[in-house]
């Protein structure tokens, strides 16, 4: 194609794009590395409904001197990427030099908002976005070999996870699993202990979040699958039948390498999903047990005093991990790529 | 444009639709955002009432008010002329300079305020408070005359109660409160830590103080309290916790005022546990004689960057919003704790005068106390749930705080 | 096509049967329960005395006389007006599947047929674009709309619904396109049209089975999104996810639970017809469009 022809086919997309997600990178950029001014404190007396009492408050008149005199802040560099809320280089260092073990080293790294968060997103992200693949791979190929007049009941039932909306689907999973709830009774019967609570242990925690996240996102991967499926040649499987391959060379040989485009594009999607995993987190209140770098952004903007600076820092480090953690992928599509061209 | 006046002709055939009012207001606009409960509802929909051919009235109210007042004043001019703030979200606003000294306005038009209604800062008025609130204690009368105890004045009775009520075999888990991690967690902290008469801050500094005596013996008085809640209690934030006491769980917890109105209203409630239901004041604790609790006030402001016209029209229009006649309506008296004159408090409001006559401390109105309650609410965690001593926890959550505070200009 | 080759054995069509219905009553199971939960009273949804009171309703029964009730249902509709929720939803969900296929059709189809090198470090950077967290994005779009009094407005959110969607919708049509050989559109360029001429009569016809799909995710995008919606939309131009959490209440503030789960059984309904009236294109028509080869 033509670099003209490309250019008036690619233009409206990429002008939504630059405006709406460009322009906001660069300036989430500057607010992580650009500070808001010290704030010039004052003794002030305040009166309210309860009385008077001697309270600190902002001199706004020297403060506005002060931002009048540079309108972008406090230059900071990358000093707010290594404070303790993020990459807490002193304080890993000082971990590193007075842990006696390398368990007792990741205790500490444990009590730090930032690796809290890794050690839970990782954890998360590596086991479902497989899992979700592979179920919704098998649901595919179960629907696929089903008679057509059930195929639009069985997409629909298998959509419902994806359709209910994440904010009160998890909600209502929560209350399912509450150790009075229909699932937890169940679980607590199984397990033969009747005073067992998901939501009191951590391990528990980690393991029902998992499993919503597969619930939640294979009918994604379902979908997808299912949509490619219909588009595996027929000769191809007729002929492979004929040299006798079986169902499983079927798939392993046919509907797997025809697929490929879609599976890098579901891990892909998934990869990068997962590792922003947060609506589960707040619909099941599990932030005691688990917390991730979406949900450190979420909090550090949604206190009374809205940590700006502190949030693009974070925003900046995910995007950083997101593209760290898609490059064999990547690598994999640069590969295809230069392979096709 | 077109959107803009659209939506002005909507809000004009609103009004209309009501009892038109004359507020006095010849021209203007008024445009005010704030929560969504119904206490603001209310005081919304009389100030919508000004509207007229001339005046042009809006409101959003919602829950998240709070992302969107500061960026929705900042503009010249700004979008809302008044945000329905409390005495912990006026922080915010106060510190980005966005909303206006209202001594002028008063002067020429609130002769009806009642003087602790007008909230200042150094010496100016900047909101006008209309409700309070507070946390109080909640109990089931029933269960406690069962177990033989007499309604708690201090935490250390409320153990002494809870132990015995669990004894009895009445409740396996007789304590509730929101303790959930986060937001209600860092509350509980907060009220506990004032009522061992702890300080968050250095007097006239924002260096942090938590780690004190007063800050780890809070932190093991909650611990002794979640020893006798439902062992999820790090996920229950108010709505779970009143869930907890109206299906007959729980009957001792530390409640907010505004939500103990309608604790046993909802459908469905046991008989026993509507009979049962009490309200006392908050309680105190270690010896202590300032309640374990805080005092919170809901009010307005207007914004800066207006122009005085519309700062006009808006403070007319708030004051027809709280004018003491709308108490007459349906329900609004048991809406909230109101402060407006002419006012008779509700039953339900016992508890929220208990604690404004006991002393208690209204909720610190600082700068930096915002990050100090987000640190305290993610730090707090690990202790609660057994994983680190009181003493790291502490210096955890002032380690958060001092990086927060450096970020933000208040530490150096 | 079912030819004595392709018949199952009789272990095969069982395991398969039990792997369906297993991972029906999984997907379908908290739904149903959900259903079923939404006639009732908020304690027995709950059921926090017992897990069986969701089944068998007794506050129900004590409240209303029968362990059935309406009430969530009418509150939310009647009393909250949540039918404006939903047909402002219907209207973003309408325009940002319509607009973000628009854009992504097209920029997809330029991504397919041109092997230059920066379509590969295009679509990367559309990839990195999406990493963003949303949450982040929103909180920096509050200045300038409320500069620009564009604020609060359905257009607004639905604009910016569509370009955080549009990385997603490059990259599955992208995927799509690549699976519709070459060769169809070099022949009709060849033929003498130009490339838009081949987009439009060759392209067009046999691309619907990726379109649709594609569609189906931006529609449920559009029709699940909290974060965009709930800060770029003012209350009166409210969607229904926003509404539903209104719905919940905060810490402070009493919430009706019931009047949130009616609304969220509800907003399924249209979800239903929408995918049996469409599952003809998604179950046979991607078949019968799609490209043999």
């Amino acid at each position: 194609m033509k670099h003209k022809t490309f250019f008036w086919f690619f233009l409206p997309t990429a002008m939504a794009m630059l405006i709406f997600i460009a322009a906001p990178i660069v300036s989430v950029v500057m607010q992580s590395l650009f500070l808001p001014h010290e704030a010039v404190l004052i003794q002030v007396e305040n009166c309210g409904p309860f009385g008077c009492t001697q309270q600190t408050s902002i001199d706004q008149e020297a403060t506005q001197a002060l931002r009048d005199a540079a309108p972008m802040g406090r230059f900071a560099g990358l000093e707010v990427y290594f404070d303790r809320g993020h990459l807490a280089t002193a304080e890993v260092a000082a971990a590193w030099r007075n842990s006696e073990s390398l368990g007792a080293f990741f205790g500490e790294l444990n009590n730090l908002p930032f690796y809290r968060a890794m050690a839970f997103t990782l954890t998360y992200t590596f086991t479902v976005t497989p899992l979700l693949i592979a179920l919704g791979f098998f649901i595919a190929v179960g629907v696929n070999s089903v008679t057509r007049q059930l195929r639009g009941l069985l997409i629909f039932f298998s959509l419902l996870p994806m359709i209910v909306t994440p904010l009160v689907g998890s909600l209502i999973l929560f209350w399912m699993i509450d150790a009075r709830g229909v699932l937890g009774n169940l679980i607590q019967y199984l397990a033969a202990d009747p005073d067992l609570s998901l939501k009191a242990s951590t391990p528990l925690m980690w393991i029902s979040l998992i499993i919503y996240g597969i619930w939640s996102s294979a009918p994604f991967a379902f979908v997808v699958f299912y949509a490619g499926l219909q588009t595996v040649p027929q000769d191809t499987l007729e002929s492979a039948q004929i040299d006798g391959a079986t169902r499983w060379q079927q798939i392993r040989y046919v509907l797997i390498p025809h697929l490929m485009p879609l599976i890098t594009f579901v891990a892909l999607i998934q990869l990068m999903d997962n590792f922003r995993v947060f609506e589960p987190i707040i619909g099941f209140s599990a932030q005691a047990h688990a917390t991730s770098l979406s949900w450190i952004i979420f909090n550090d903007l949604g206190g009374e005093t809205r940590q700006l600076s502190a949030a693009a820092t974070t925003s900046v480090l995910t995007v950083l991990c997101v593209a760290i953690l898609l490059t064999p992928v990547l690598v994999r599509t640069w590969r295809d790529f230069k392979g096709k061209a | 444009m077109f959107l803009k006046n659209t939506v002005a002709a909507i809000a004009l055939t609103v009004a209309a639709g009501t009892a038109m009012a004359d507020c006095g207001i010849s021209e203007g606009r008024v445009s005010i955002v704030g929560n969504e409960f119904p206490a603001i509802q209310t005081v919304g929909a009389n100030a919508m009432e000004c509207a007229s051919d001339s005046v042009e009235v809006s409101t959003n109210l919602t829950a998240d008010h709070q992302t969107i007042n500061l960026p929705g004043m900042q503009g010249n001019p700004a979008e809302y002329t008044s945000a329905i703030v409390a005495n912990s979200s006026i922080v915010a606003l106060m510190n980005e300079d966005v909303i206006r000294p209202l001594d002028d306005l008063i002067a020429a038009h609130g002769q009806s305020l009642k003087p602790n209604q007008i909230v200042t800062i150094n010496g100016q008025a900047m909101a006008i408070a209309f409700m309070a609130n507070a946390q109080h204690l909640v109990y089931r009368a029933d269960v406690l005359e069962e177990a033989g105890v007499a309604v708690p004045t201090t935490y250390e009775e409320m153990l002494a109660a809870a132990e015995a009520i669990r004894a009895a075999g009445i409740m396996e888990n007789p304590v509730g409160g929101p303790y959930a991690a986060g937001w209600n967690l860092a509350q509980e902290f907060n009220n506990m830590f004032l009522g061992f008469g702890g300080q968050h801050f250095e007097p006239g500094t924002a260096n942090p103080t938590v780690n004190s005596e007063a800050g780890v013996k809070t932190l093991e008085m909650m611990k002794a309290l979640s020893e006798y809640m439902n062992p999820d209690y790090l996920t229950h934030d108010s709505n779970g916790t009143n869930a907890e006491f109206r299906a007959g769980n729980t009957a001792l917890m530390h409640m907010w005022g505004s939500r103990a109105a309608t604790l046993v209203e909802a459908e469905g409630v046991p008989q026993e546990v509507v009979d049962g239901f009490a309200i006392a004041g908050p309680l105190t604790v270690g010896g202590g004689t300032t309640p374990a609790s805080t005092l919170w006030w809901d009010g307005w402001t207007v914004a800066k960057n207006i122009s005085d016209a519309d700062a006009e029209a808006t403070f007319k229009a708030l004051l027809n919003g709280i004018d003491p006649s709308i108490l007459s309506g349906e329900d609004v008296a048991s809406q909230a704790v109101w402060l407006i004159d002419g006012y008779e408090p509700t039953e339900a409001a016992v508890g929220v005068f208990e604690a404004a006559n006991s002393g208690t401390a209204p909720y610190p109105m600082l700068p930096y106390m915002g990050l100090m309650h987000t640190a305290l609410g993610a730090e707090l965690t690990d202790f609660m749930q057994g994983n680190e001593s009181a003493e790291q926890a502490l210096a955890d959550v002032e380690a958060a705080y001092t990086a927060a505070a450096k970020e933000n200009g208040f530490l150096q | 096509m079912a030819s004595k080759a392709q018949e199952k054995p009789l272990g095969l069509r069982i395991l398969l049967t039990v792997f369906l219905v297993v991972w029906l009553i999984a997907a379908a199971f908290p739904f149903m329960w959900t259903l079923w939960g939404s006639f009732k009273v908020e304690l027995d949804f709950f059921s926090i005395s017992n897990w069986r009171d969701a089944l068998t309703g007794p506050r129900t029964e004590f409240t209303y006389g029968h362990p059935f009730t309406g009430a969530g249902y009418a509150g939310a509709w009647i009393q909250e007006e949540f039918w404006r929720s939903v047909i402002n939803t219907f209207i973003v969900c309408f325009f940002v599947v319509c607009i973000s296929l628009t854009l992504g059709t097209l920029g997809g189809y330029a991504l397919s047929r041109s092997g230059h090198n920066y379509v590969f470090w295009l679509l990367i950077t559309a990839l990195i674009f999406r990493a963003l967290p949303p949450i982040t994005l929103v909180s920096g779009y509050l200045p300038p709309f409320f500069e620009w009094n564009i604020w609060g407005y359905l257009p607004t959110a639905i604009i910016v619904l569509v370009a955080i969607n549009q990385p997603f919708t490059l990259w599955m049509l992208h995927s799509f396109f690549q699976k519709i050989p070459k060769e169809l559109d070099e022949s009709a360029k060849v033929d003498g049209c130009t490339q838009f001429q081949a987009f439009r009569h060759v392209i067009i016809p046999v691309m619907w089975p990726g379109v649709i799909t594609t569609g189906l995710f931006s529609f449920l995008l559009a029709y699940n999104d909290f974060a965009v919606t709930a800060m770029l939309l003012s209350e009166s131009n409210r969607t229904m996810i926003p509404a539903v959490a209104a719905f919940l209440g905060t810490t402070q503030t009493e919430g009706n639970v019931m009047f949130a789960v009616a609304a969220v059984v509800s907003a399924t309904v249209p979800l239903f017809i929408m995918v049996m009236f469409f599952q003809r294109q998604i179950v046979s028509g991607l078949t019968a469009g799609a490209v043999k080869g």
